[in-house]
């Protein structure tokens, strides 16, 4: 054998490698694959509750029409291919055929028409705001669904993920009380997995839908959710291998690197590109001293943000530049930047008025420590002594969920940390935090901090109808731009909540929903 | 004839305590309403809040739902009412009949609860009653070190410890959980699956009620042991062991019944940590959830049992203390 030949031998070798490696690692059916579920779902259909855990869970059992890559592309889910007319007012979709319920029934073009303009209108917050957009939906056939959009809505692809859209059966809920239905213990939907049996407050089983439509899916046998209330006896349960796959907050952020060291296990930080969860301190704008732009512009100075996410977050956040995450659409990373500086912070203090007393206080403000687990107190520690340094004297308030959603609802705060996901397009995720028609009084997650600014409402609005994406890149740049100069809220972090996994398991994310997806393409090696 | 008129008095008690029971209950049930009312915070707004998203819409269609938006006194009345007729109502979130919730969890509640207690009751008073008759010596100065680490040791703390050492590094104990999930076992196997689950929480829960009352039966012991009529017992030539059963233990027994009593009825709600550490699917995890909730009808259903349960306890306990000591029957105590 020449050197030529001998290097025509590795070559087909080679190409060979990667043949033989699908082969012996591909796609097996069988397993069963136990997680974590906390805190426990009140129930598991999707389309009237939208809590994390339902989602996570529901999302296995129900479907829609698309799912979305990590790239936020739209992605097949129960629609095999979609068309979009050219004034973009409508949208078609095309089933795939051969969809059944878990209880045999088959799902058509009908359920989706239903779901989406009956039930998720009815029963669903954010999909009653997407599908108030849509003059008519039809049926021509079963495997067809139209909706004709009032007017061009850009994002209205990126409507239709398990957790905005999800399919519920006509056949089950029409002319009943949706929230009341017996058989809503039942859920029933279309997804590769089907509920067996639920043990409250010990764990819910999940088995493979043998009626799948997508051929030889679901690979897994079944999904154990344990519900596992205490974070260190999560953490105990993922290290000794009861469960092999965890997400969300299931392990705080301390206990991440430590399971990096795990051989058996992969932790990645994908998965949740379309939920882009963004993190900020939130300020009451209409009490001072926080109305005042230069002291809201003075906090985004004495955060050191970076030491925030290397300290408190262990390195799984990045620090967040404006209100639209980088790991989202129309990101402008152009914006003004707000750097570490105490004496900033202080000549901005001073500039507006407020200066230190003979004890050097300049302000007492009261922050409402979120009840969300350890690191939101940490957190509020750490923003305890950024403003001691510049003199404020940040008073730490405790309280429960329900004591919190009271008060940060009825404006009743001064600070506190707020969270939300920004959906995968600044007009699903990012505008309801800031224009105005979204002041409402006792409604959390709307524009709680009272931020009114007339030019930022008409770019919001002008985006969201516009088509043309070099024009939308526009207007969110612009909207970033003056946003970033009126520091409505102070955003603190882009957080990279972990995925960690078995290494047995794959396909575990497969798309830009992460754990929410429907796990149908996940096997045992 | 003395018998028969304890037994009369004792009986007159009994039914005595249960016509205050009915009236005990209503009052219980109102100042339950009204706490439960009075901490801050929506059930509307937790549960719409917690879906990430809200509107007026969904809040009004909530409160609607579970007659929020009627005035207190209204919600007070049909609540009252509904106790009257043996109804807890329905769950806001779980959106299932509170006692439905309520029965699906006691039975583990109990079988940890009660099992903890009785061990704790058994092994603690044993403890205590042998450190105290030999006060002073070795074996008294071990148990009160060791009762002492216990009382100070946190449960949650003691719980992970021993989930460290028999779960993770020694495999032998399931960490958590009441049974093992998926698998399809044969009675008596499950029964014993059941037990290996129970063996960490029941320790962990044991340990603190255990030092609790080892130290009270020492104490007591040693205060039991002065009193003149153990001398007159001495004097009067009886052996020691039938004056530690026949006198001592009796009358040292009644602060260690007292306490007992009064924890018993803490112990079935108060299992919320050990519950939470090793998910122990119980009722103490279902209160917690529902505090968190502002689950008010689960909330109000698990109090009111609660409270009955603590009457109960309460009634027991004194019937008890007359079984022990005759002289509370006729009021001489």
């Amino acid at each position: 054998m020449n050197r030529r030949e001998f290097t025509q031998a590795m070559l087909a070798a080679g190409a060979a490698i990667p043949f033989s490696i699908t082969r012996a690692v591909g796609q097996t059916r069988g397993g069963t694959l136990n997680t974590i579920i906390q805190p426990e779902p009140p129930l598991l259909v999707t389309a009237f509750n939208q809590q994390q855990p339902t989602l996570t869970l529901g999302g296995k059992i129900y479907e829609s029409l698309l799912k979305y890559g990590a790239d936020l592309k739209p992605m097949p889910g129960m629609a095999q291919s979609w068309e979009i007319s050219p004034d973009g007012l409508t949208y078609t979709f095309k089933l795939f055929p051969n969809i059944t319920f878990h209880d045999g029934k088959p799902m058509t073009s009908e359920d989706v028409v239903f779901s989406c303009m009956k039930v998720l209108t009815e029963t669903h917050p954010r999909a009653r705001q997407n599908f108030a957009r849509v003059a008519s939906a039809e049926a021509p056939d079963p495997l067809t669904v139209v909706f004709k959009l009032k007017q061009p809505f850009a994002p209205f692809l990126g409507c239709f993920d398990c957790t905005s859209a999800p399919i519920v059966p006509k056949h089950i809920y029409e002319g009943t009380d949706y929230r009341k239905n017996p058989l809503n213990d039942k859920a029933i939907g279309t997804g590769p997995f089907k509920l067996k049996e639920w043990v409250r407050g010990s764990h819910v089983h999940l088995v493979r839908h043998d009626g799948y439509y997508l051929k030889d899916q679901p690979y897994l046998d079944e999904i154990i959710y344990r519900i596992i209330p205490d974070s260190a006896s999560r953490a105990l349960a993922l290290e000794n291998g009861t469960v092999q796959l965890a997400q969300w907050t299931d392990v705080e952020f301390f206990d991440v690197q430590r399971f990096k060291a795990q051989k058996n296990l992969e932790v990645t930080t994908k998965g949740y590109e379309y939920f882009a969860p963004h993190q900020w301190l939130e300020m009451n704008n209409r009490i001072a001293p926080m109305n005042d732009k230069r002291f809201r512009q003075a906090v985004m100075h004495l955060i050191d943000r970076d030491a925030l996410a290397k300290r408190v977050y262990f390195g799984s956040a990045k620090v967040a530049t404006g209100p639209i995450s980088s790991k989202t659409k129309f990101y402008d990373g152009k914006v003004k930047r707000y750097d570490y500086s105490i004496d900033k912070a202080k000549a901005l203090l001073d500039e507006m008025g407020l200066k230190p007393d003979a004890n050097g206080k300049r302000a007492e403000i009261k922050y409402i420590v979120p009840p969300y687990g350890e690191s939101y107190q940490r957190a509020g520690e750490f923003f305890r002594q950024s403003f001691a340094r510049v003199g404020i004297d940040l008073v730490l308030v405790g309280t429960d969920m329900a004591g919190w959603a009271e008060k940060v609802g009825n404006w009743d705060y001064e600070m506190t940390q707020n969270l939300l996901y920004q959906l995968g397009d600044p007009a699903l995720g990012v505008s309801r935090t800031y224009v105005s028609s979204n002041i409402k009084k006792g409604i959390l997650f709307s524009n709680t901090e009272g931020y009114s600014n007339p030019e930022v409402d008409r770019l919001f609005d002008e985006a969201a109808v516009t088509l043309d994406e070099a024009k939308r890149l526009e207007l969110y740049s612009k909207v970033q731009q003056i946003l970033v100069e009126d520091v409505p809220v102070a955003w603190t972090l882009e957080l990279e909540y972990p995925i960690i996994y078995d290494k047995a398991f794959k396909n575990i994310v497969s798309t830009g929903i992460g754990s929410h997806e429907t796990f149908g393409s996940v096997y045992k090696s | 004839m003395i018998r028969l008129g304890s037994a009369a008095t004792i009986g007159l008690m009994a039914l005595s305590r249960i016509a205050q029971l009915v009236a005990v209950i209503l009052v219980i049930a109102t100042f339950n309403f009204v706490l439960v009312q009075a901490a801050p915070g929506d059930p509307a707004q937790v549960m719409a809040g917690q879906s990430g998203a809200s509107d007026p819409k969904l809040l009004e269609d909530l409160r609607r739902e579970y007659g929020l938006d009627k005035p207190y006194a209204v919600q007070l009345a049909s609540y009252l009412g509904r106790v009257v007729r043996l109804d807890l109502g329905y769950s806001y979130r779980q959106r299932r009949p509170v006692v439905d919730l309520i029965l699906e969890r006691l039975p583990a509640t109990l079988l940890l609860t009660v099992t903890a207690f009785c061990l704790a009751l058994l092994i603690g008073t044993t403890l205590g009653a042998l450190a105290g008759l030999a006060a002073g010596s070795v074996l008294d100065t071990v148990f009160t070190v060791l009762s002492l680490v216990l009382y100070a040791t946190p449960v949650f703390w003691l719980g992970l410890m021993l989930v460290l050492v028999f779960s993770v590094t020694l495999g032998w104990l399931p960490p958590f959980g009441y049974e093992t999930i998926n698998v399809k076992l044969a009675p008596l196997e499950h029964a014993l699956d059941i037990a290996k689950h129970m063996i960490m929480p029941v320790t962990s829960l044991a340990a603190i009620y255990l030092a609790i009352y080892a130290r009270l039966m020492r104490s007591s012991i040693i205060e039991v042991a002065q009193q003149d009529f153990i001398k007159t017992a001495r004097a009067k030539g009886l052996s020691g062991p039938s004056i530690v059963v026949g006198h001592m233990l009796r009358n040292a027994l009644v602060p260690v019944v007292t306490v007992a009593g009064m924890q018993a009825g803490a112990l079935v709600g108060g299992a919320v940590v050990i519950e939470t550490v090793f998910a122990w699917p119980g009722l103490g995890r279902l209160t917690f959830d529902a505090l968190l909730q502002r689950d008010y009808p689960v909330l109000l259903g698990i109090f009111l049992i609660l409270s009955i349960v603590v009457i109960v306890l309460n009634l027991l306990t004194d019937l008890i203390y007359r079984l022990i000591d005759p002289r509370m029957t006729t009021g001489a105590a």
